[in-house]
């Protein structure tokens, strides 16, 4: 049981972190989605083995339950994952409108300077030669 | 007492609360802000004084017992960052509200600022390991829309990236909750302390590690620095200036609480004083690189971040002591700092070097405020960086680390080297392409700059002054918080009883 959830998790890990990658904004919005649930995932199986009761009740002695703990902080981080994939399609439809386009932009001023950087090595290599 | 530690995070919300409520009335908004940040200003120069003269101060909310609820801790390490970064949260508030043009001080902007107090607050408060995510998260998801407010090109291209890197850093948080949780069984701090104690030397190792590598992202270490100088310089200036005050010593702090309080047995001082070389190197590189004042200084958040991480990375109490001070004199010399650039954008319209030139003269006063900030910040006697980087580096010569030593001299160096750059470019010569502004005034006539924009400024140059005047007493209370950080047994008492 819990090989397959940690597989589960493994998975969606994998798929997450490919698709954040990626320089389009919209898979990288479903990549980090995908994170997410990962990490949720990992929470619960954290809690232990499934199956067990939840702690509602009164309980005999020696008798086991659910841990409750790893269950509400899953739904914490479900509920804060939400608003900010919300947020995040927002920025992205927003960049759409400006831009007309789903990618990822440059920065201008870095890649200035990292092309005045790039000049500068080349005369030096001339220069040394 | 127990009711002071709530203050900070509870009143900022109550105060977000009503700003919504007051939306589109910006008189009623700005009092509001005020008010709420004043009340937590004084309750927390009250926690304090009563943390100075009583030691660890803690309460259980919703008064479940210590190891099941949420704990709010305040000890002399967190009281003194809260007090700074609220006062500075302040300042940057009066100067947002000076700024003319709805740009800033828009309907949102209160309550979403508020939020972010409440946020910074409960960073620096919590005792719980995943309440402090809920705290970065509250924090985050504020600065998320102040960084965009305005919705302009470059500020969404900026966001985004800002955005997905703490959106990744925050998963990998999570990660680590579920392992520290799945290790230990428990989420409060003080209990951590002694839990992961009894745990194998390589699981310890590994949840360090892990912590670090997430807090590190936040705090912008190398090499997960570089989102910072890619987003920062495009918010709003006001904006930039909290955040570059603020965000990464939330970050600085997670590393040092966590390292000294959860992980008493895991010792990798080569390890941190490593990152610590290469950050303070490859960020004044970078900054010498550029040629932007806000750029400039957004390199330079990153090189200072590799100070704090050195002081940490002795495990000494003298190099945490100096970490402590350097936090306290960084808070708010940094965001002076921006804080000037901001006033030269409002007085000319750009930063860039060579579109401003010979500022000396037409504002005398921003120019000495940013030499008072910059000189602070490169560690020239008698200001407040020297004796942050002094206490650093007696405690490196202590510890016999004098590679790192030398490294972190050489940087002070370059860190002058390129204020000189900003010095020359701004405040001396003539612009080579001046800006609309400049262009159409006369040549010696002063820059319109609002005055309460410059006020703001200098109530915080002010208090940079005075981390520098009242510097034996603020280090004294330094080396006293670092005692505790080292010796966790106070802070483990006051919370488990």
């Amino acid at each position: 049981m819990s090989v397959v959830s940690a597989l589960i998790v493994a998975v969606l890990f994998g798929c997450g972190v490919y698709l954040v990658l990626q320089r389009t904004l919209s898979r990288i919005i479903l990549g980090l989605a995908l994170v997410a649930h990962a990490a949720n995932l990992l929470l619960m199986v954290v809690g232990g083995r499934a199956g067990r009761p939840p702690l509602v009740g009164a309980f005999e002695e020696g008798e086991v339950v659910a841990d409750p703990l790893p269950q509400a902080l899953a739904l914490t981080a479900i509920v804060i994952s939400f608003g900010i994939t919300v947020f995040l399609l927002s920025l992205a439809y927003r960049s759409w409108v400006l831009t007309h386009d789903d990618e990822v932009e440059d920065d201008v001023e870095d890649r200035r300077i990292a092309q005045l950087g790039g000049e500068e090595m080349a005369r030096w290599w001339r220069r040394s030669r | 007492m127990t009711a002071l530690l709530t203050v900070p995070i509870v009143v900022p919300l109550i105060g977000a609360a009503l700003a919504v409520v007051a939306y589109g009335h910006r008189q009623v908004q700005r009092v509001i802000a005020l008010v709420a940040l004043a009340v937590v200003l004084a309750a927390s120069v009250m926690l304090l004084v009563r943390v100075e003269a009583d030691g660890v101060a803690s309460v259980q909310v919703g008064a479940w017992p210590a190891p099941i609820g949420i704990t709010l801790v305040a000890d002399l390490f967190s009281v003194l960052l809260l007090v700074v970064s609220i006062a500075t949260i302040a300042v940057v508030l009066v100067y947002a509200i000076g700024q003319p043009g709805a740009d800033v001080d828009q309907p949102v902007f209160h309550p979403v600022y508020l939020v972010m107090t409440a946020g910074v607050s409960l960073a620096f408060l919590t005792g719980d390991l995943f309440n402090l995510f809920v705290a970065y998260e509250i924090t985050l998801s504020a600065s998320y829309v102040l960084i965009t407010l305005g919705g302009r090109r470059e500020q969404i291209r900026a966001g985004m990236t800002y955005v997905i890197i703490n959106v990744v850093a925050s998963t990998m948080f999570v990660v680590g909750i579920a392992w520290v949780y799945a290790a230990t069984g428990t989420m409060n701090m003080a209990d951590l302390s002694v839990k992961i104690a009894q745990l194998p030397d390589g699981v310890q190792t590994a949840l360090a590690m892990f912590l670090f590598l997430v807090f590190g992202i936040k705090a912008a270490i190398f090499p997960m620095f570089f989102w910072l100088p890619d987003s920062y310089p495009m918010a709003r200036t006001a904006v930039t200036a909290v955040f570059a005050g603020l965000l990464t010593k939330i970050g600085v702090y997670s590393i040092v609480r966590t390292q000294t309080l959860l992980f008493t047995e895991v010792r990798p001082s080569t390890v941190f004083l490593a990152f610590a070389g290469l950050t303070m190197v490859v960020g004044v590189l970078g900054a010498i690189a550029q040629s932007d004042m806000k750029r400039i200084l957004s390199f330079h958040i990153v090189s200072q971040i590799g100070y704090m991480i050195l002081g940490l990375g002795l495990f000494t109490v003298a190099g945490i002591a100096g970490t402590v001070f350097f936090v306290v004199h960084q808070i708010p010399v940094k965001t002076a700092l921006f804080l000037t650039a901001g006033l030269v954008e409002e007085g000319t319209g750009a930063t860039a070097l060579n579109r401003v030139g010979g500022l000396l003269r037409r504002a005398p006063l921003v120019a000495g405020l940013f030499l008072l900030a910059a000189l602070s910040l490169a560690g020239i006697p008698p200001l407040s960086g020297f004796v942050g980087k002094l206490a650093i580096l007696e405690a490196g010569v202590g510890a016999q680390r004098y590679a790192i030593v030398g490294i972190a001299l050489a940087v002070s160096l370059f860190t002058l080297f390129s204020m000189v750059k900003i010095w020359n470019g701004v405040f001396w010569g003539t612009a080579e392409e001046p800006t609309a502004q400049l262009a159409a005034a006369a040549p010696d006539a002063k820059l319109a700059i609002p005055a309460l924009m410059q006020a703001a400024t200098v109530a915080l140059v002010a208090l940079t002054v005075a981390i520098a005047v009242f510097g034996g007493p603020i280090y004294d209370l330094s080396v006293r918080a670092a005692e505790d950080l080292m010796d966790p047994a106070a802070y483990v008492g006051a919370v488990l009883g």
